[in-house]
């Protein structure tokens, strides 16, 4: 690693070429000084400036306004919102919660996708190497926003409308007003079927922690992974039918223009799922293969001679190692799908840029409070990623001399 | 063992050496590749299949879109509609309408800039990839004198040609000069405080501010060229000019920013982490937002930014504190030897990083830099939400012309801009790689 | 170094670009850089929207050339900034432009809460439906379950919500930040109803692919008075824009045009007198010219005339005067007289 910069002088930045002082560290907090009048100066001309600005043109400023009621439609909630009784606060809550709802589902398609894509991309198989080759080179060089535009454009202009819709029966409708599946209603007793999920998992999770420990001490194997798989998967499933199979389905149907009932995902959702995960999965599937490359083949030849067969090199030798290198360039691309999120705005998926620095700071012209606020917002999702990941990586860091 | 036969005993004896055969019909040529590489064995075989119907489902209807079907003249918007749509082509028909692209190409590279002065863009083309080329291509000599011509004499040209020069800036010359006198102070008092010789300075300042003296007269000189605002700019102009000036800002703040990072100094350092890790925790359209709608309210009564360069300023914000971790990146990818070298010869900060160690380290970033500039390319799509019309905001806004209205209209327009971006980033991200190779021979460790 | 060069480049770049000052006195500083600087919407026919040459008409522009016409004689003396729906207010609170011509809706809250004020109607509107022919429905009532496209950050929103909260109707809003990308998507078959100022939908029904397949339904469910904006506090420049806008209205009333303001400047009429300059000096209080109607009249023409060549029943949107008309002819057009 190269050494932290010393003796800085300040000079190169300001007009006196020849030193004040010759002791660096007055120098030092001398130029340190001035930057910091100069950036508080800065800031304090740009907060004066705003409240005349603001007084002038006689805006009310606060956080009143959260509190007050919106009195318009978002059409896709996670949580209870009326249009006739929800406040601005509730709106952001509402956005926010859709920001993550695809940012989620867009980051787990997207890994999966970019890992596909990037062991394919190493493939012997001509075929397939260079159809995953194609598939880099072309999505990444265009725009996301474009992508978007083309998903959405295209994605409603393929599909019917709802009349025309199809109809896949109980497992639910597909038309351009979205996709309409089947709601679950949970009923009397159903809390016991998630309290034997939540025990399965601790029981897996204990048997993961006591396997490891039997095989670190005596070196034999237990198959933890198939037992906990099983638990998790068998163990809710009896309770549930002994409890009754307490569900039924809400099953949409055709209304008069759209279909009513059940989950619906909106054509905006669809696009931008497509959009982000597989623009980010290019970018993705370029790390992995940089990351599977970056170790050496004399790992895969010694894991060999040990005699593990492909499957355990694979997983016990390779994949570690490749991830420590691929960790921190996949935790940026986790914040920039978060981040592209936002361009929702574009074709009105109502997420948090879309409904509050778009619809609510129309409304209510609150510009300062809400642009400060979502930036914020994206500010703290960002940050608490990468220290999530940063911790992560150095679990998984190589631990050098 | 055969020796020990005698000829005799045996029937036949080869006596010269069989010419050489070809390896079997099976592994060899282009079967033994098919072999090979597509059909080795059966999940292979099975992999091969559905790639190959893959490609099936999606070239026949691109190629039908983009070449067979597309109409490629024509005059207004029947070409490119179908009989029940009021046009020509008979029904079910699907195909671009390149005539339409055609028909606007001119407002999709220049927006609404006036025809008779398109001229001026197009030197500006020609003096920017001049100077790129020159600066791009390694083997082309005087890349000092280039680099000069970009970083000073290129932006003043082309702000001249674009803007139509002769502006307003008849009321700076009284704070410039307060400020030169200023500076001169200063330097003067600096010197003898230090007990040092205080002309080197005082020149340096002199001829700083003479420069911006200079520079002054030129902005406010009249060329006899037409004024056009930048509510004209449009297209495939407005995407470079927010491009390239992004990236050229972005560079000296990043460079400043990532020194800041590695600083001893600990307000400079908290300063520069604050920045850098903000702009880069937001989106892009936020801080467009922001510089829209907010950056208005906090400049003092009376002064007013345009709407490009508001978008300008938040671009070149956000851009400089990615520039700054890649620049940051070069920094630390030096050995720790150049930075006891230069120390050890007794330089002070200033002289170690301008002669040895940012010469390295922004040699080293190069692709990065590259890199970082298709992102922002990409990314100047993103002004189309607030009002700019770049590249594809022309090619949008283009739809609502009723003359060319038609089911294809829009998947032209987008195919049309898909291409476009394709072959920008695309020719981009090869020189990227070009270059990452030829740099690629020192500094491993 | 670098910095300081930085900074005197961007500083320059800063005044460069600058643009019009936002003192108290906006005549002042209309007349020292020698334009009016007006906000309009992105591309609206009919109200403000610009031609292949970057060339700007429609309703809404024509107040900002007859202002500009006033002020200067010159009806071109006027440039013109697109605004978002978004944008508008904060530019105009800026002082980015001086005057807000933009199909705006007044409203009690934009006009005492925003430091704004309206300065007239010059579009009588009201929210109304589009949809398709083909979905067979005759009255905004059958809407109940329907997908609606429309804009964000406009009052059309709140209305249909009202309107289908009052009707205890169901439906689904998606709202776009830009008009094109409404037309498209309604075009592309998400929604089943576009709506907007019912001016709007006729303007933007000329972007679709297929105008003829879609009609406009007749509820108006909301009143849309939409009229210039200016900033709070300089009432000299309110009261010109004012009456710019009312001196065409009484214009069309007495009878003159863009074509006879010459003559009608000797008219018998001293109403038209007054209004023309020829008798008294009214422009002196507003700080204008004596002729300044007549200047503004020449450029534009009177209400009517504006009326007619950029909405009437002869341009493509085809919307008849109706309440627009003046208030002699039953309409709402009422100009107080210059006296």
């Amino acid at each position: 690693m190269a050494v932290t910069d010393v003796t800085p002088n300040g000079s190169g930045d300001g007009a006196p070429k020849v030193a004040l002082l010759n002791n660096p560290e007055v120098r030092g907090w001398v130029f340190q000084i001035i930057l910091a009048v100069l950036i508080v100066y800065l800031a304090f001309e740009g907060w004066t400036n705003m409240n005349a600005n603001l007084r002038a043109a006689g805006i009310a400023s606060g956080w009143g306004f959260l509190g007050t009621n919106a009195g318009f439609a978002i059409s896709q909630s996670l949580i209870e919102y009326s249009q006739a009784s929800s406040t601005y606060g509730r709106v952001y809550i509402v956005g926010l919660l859709n920001t993550l709802a695809v940012a989620f589902v867009g980051i787990i398609l997207a890994t999966i996708i970019g890992f596909i894509v990037g062991v394919a991309r190493l493939s012997k198989n001509w075929m397939v190497s260079r159809l995953a080759t194609v598939y880099v080179e072309s999505l990444r060089n265009i725009p996301l926003l474009l992508q978007i535009f083309i998903w959405y454009f295209g994605v409603l202009r393929l599909l019917p409308q709802p009349r025309e819709g199809f109809d896949f029966g109980p497992l639910g409708l597909l038309n351009n007003r979205g996709f309409f599946a089947p709601k679950p209603v949970w009923g009397e007793g159903a809390e016991f079927t998630l309290y034997a999920f939540i025990i399965a998992c601790v029981i897996a999770w204990g048997v993961g922690r006591w396997a490891r420990a039997r095989q670190m001490a005596t070196g034999q194997i237990f198959p933890s992974f198939l037992v906990g798989l099983g638990t998790i998967i068998f163990l809710p499933l009896i309770v549930f039918f002994v409890s009754g199979a307490p569900l039924s389905w809400d099953i949409p149907k055709m209304g008069g223009f759209r279909p009513s009932g059940g989950m619906t995902l909106i054509p905006e959702y669809i696009a931008m799922l497509i959009a982000l995960s597989t623009y980010t999965a290019s970018f993705i599937a370029e790390i992995v293969r940089a990351g599977i490359l970056a170790v050496n083949r004399g790992q895969t030849e010694a894991a060999n001679a040990l005699g593990l067969r492909n499957g355990p090199t694979l997983r016990l030798v390779i994949i570690p190692q490749a991830l420590r290198i691929i960790i921190p360039p996949l935790t940026s691309q986790y914040l920039n799908l978060t981040k592209n999120s936002s361009l929702a705005v574009a074709i009105a998926y109502p997420e948090l840029t879309s409904v509050f620095a778009g619809t609510a700071l129309n409304q209510t012209g609150q510009a300062v409070e809400i642009i400060s606020l979502t930036m914020l917002t994206y500010l703290t999702i960002s940050l608490v990623t990468s220290l999530f990941m940063n911790w992560y990586n150095n679990r998984v860091a190589l631990v050098e001399r | 063992m055969a020796e020990q036969h005698s000829a005799a005993d045996i029937a036949f004896v080869r006596r010269e050496m069989l010419p050489q055969q070809d390896a079997p019909a099976t592994s060899r040529g282009i079967v033994a590749w098919f072999r090979e590489s597509l059909f080795s064995s059966i999940p292979y075989t099975i992999l091969t299949l559905a790639c190959l119907y893959i490609l099936w489902v999606i070239i026949p209807p691109l190629v039908s879109f983009l070449f067979t079907s597309a109409v490629w003249s024509g005059a207004d918007r029947a070409v490119c509609a179908t009989e029940a749509q009021g046009g020509i082509q008979p029904d079910g028909w699907f195909g671009a309408c390149w005539a339409y692209v055609g028909d606007y190409g001119n407002q999709f590279i220049y927006g609404r800039y006036p025809n008779e002065e398109q001229w001026r863009v197009n030197i500006v083309g020609i003096l920017f990839i001049g100077g790129l080329a020159g600066l791009l291509i390694p083997s082309v000599p005087y890349k000092r004198e280039n680099i000069i011509f970009l970083a000073i004499v290129f932006p003043i040209a082309a702000l001249i040609l674009l803007t139509g020069g002769h502006l307003s800036v008849g009321g700076l010359y009284i704070p410039l000069a307060i400020l030169t006198v200023i500076a001169l102070g200063v330097s003067f008092l600096f010197a003898k405080l230090s007990e040092s010789d205080p002309i080197p300075g005082l020149k340096n300042v002199a001829f700083l501010f003479i420069g911006l003296f200079v520079l002054l007269f030129i902005l406010g000189f009249d060329f006899g060229l037409v004024h056009v605002e930048t509510e004209v700019w449009g297209g495939l102009l407005v995407t470079l000019v927010i491009a390239v000036t992004g990236i050229a800002a972005s560079l000296p703040l990043g460079i400043a920013l990532a020194l800041g990072r590695r600083s001893a100094l600990p307000i400079v350092r908290f300063f520069s982490i604050v920045f850098i890790e903000f702009w880069r925790g937001v989106p892009l359209i936020t801080v467009l937002f922001m510089s829209s709608v907010m950056l208005p309210l906090f400049l003092p009564e009376g002064v007013s930014f345009d709407k490009l360069l508001r978008a300008l300023i938040g671009v070149a914000l956000f851009s400089s504190a990615y520039m700054a971790e890649v620049v940051r990146g070069g920094l630390q990818a030096l050995p720790k030897g150049q930075y006891e070298g230069a120390m050890a010869l007794g330089l002070n900060w200033t002289q170690m990083m301008r002669m040895i160690i940012l010469p390295q380290a922004l040699k080293l970033v190069i692709p990065g830099i590259v890199n970082t500039f298709i992102g922002l390319f990409k990314d100047t799509t993103l002004v189309l939400i607030i009002g700019l019309f770049d590249f594809l905001g022309q090619i949008q806004s283009s739809y609502s012309d009723p003359a060319w209205a038609s089911p294809v209209q829009a998947m032209t327009g987008y195919a049309f801009a898909a291409i476009v971006y394709w072959i920008f980033c695309f020719s981009m991200s090869r020189y990227s790689m070009f270059m990452e190779r030829k740099l690629d021979t020192g500094h491993k460790r | 170094m670098k910095k300081i060069m930085l900074t005197g480049a961007l500083g320059a770049a800063a005044l460069v670009f600058t643009g019009a000052a936002a003192s108290a006195a906006t005549l002042d500083d209309v007349k020292a850089k020698g334009f009016v600087q007006c906000g309009v919407s992105q591309g609206l026919p009919g109200f403000s929207n610009p031609d292949a040459d970057g060339n700007w008409s429609g309703l809404d522009v024509d107040l900002c050339r007859a202002v500009a016409a006033a002020i200067f004689g010159d009806g071109e003396a006027v440039k013109f900034t697109p605004l978002s729906a978004k944008e508008r207010f904060t530019a105009l609170q800026s002082g980015e432009v001086d005057l807000l011509s933009r199909n705006t809706t007044w409203t009690m809250s934009r006009d005492t809460q925003l430091g704004l004020n309206f300065a007239g109607v010059n579009y009588y509107d009201g929210q109304g439906f589009m949809i398709r022919t083909s979905m067979d429905i005759n009255s905004a009532l059958e809407l109940s379950g329907a997908s609606i496209c429309t804009n964000t950050g406009t009052t059309t929103e709140l209305n249909v919500a009202d309107y289908f909260r009052a009707n205890n109707m169901d439906y689904e809003l998606v709202a776009f930040e830009k008009a094109d990308e409404v037309v498209a998507a309604y075009d592309a078959g998400r929604c089943d109803v576009y709506t907007t100022d019912a001016s709007g939908l006729y303007a933007q029904r000329l972007k679709l692919t297929n105008p003829g397949e879609h009609k406009v339904l007749p509820e108006i469910i909301s009143k849309e008075p939409l009229g210039p904006v200016v900033r709070q506090g300089d009432d000299q420049w309110f009261n010109i824009i004012k009456w710019v806008h009312i001196a065409t209205i009484n214009a069309e009333e007495h009878g003159v045009t863009m074509a006879n303001v010459e003559e009608m400047k000797s008219s018998d009429n001293p109403e038209v007198k007054r209004m023309l300059g020829s008798e008294g000096n009214f422009g002196e209080s507003i700080g204008l010219d004596a002729d300044w109607a007549a200047k503004a009249i020449a450029a534009v023409g009177n209400y009517g005339e504006i009326f007619d060549r950029n909405v009437g029943p002869d341009t493509p949107l085809g919307i008849s005067r109706g309440v627009n008309a003046l208030w002699t002819k039953g309409g709402l057009m009422y100009g107080p007289p210059i006296r």
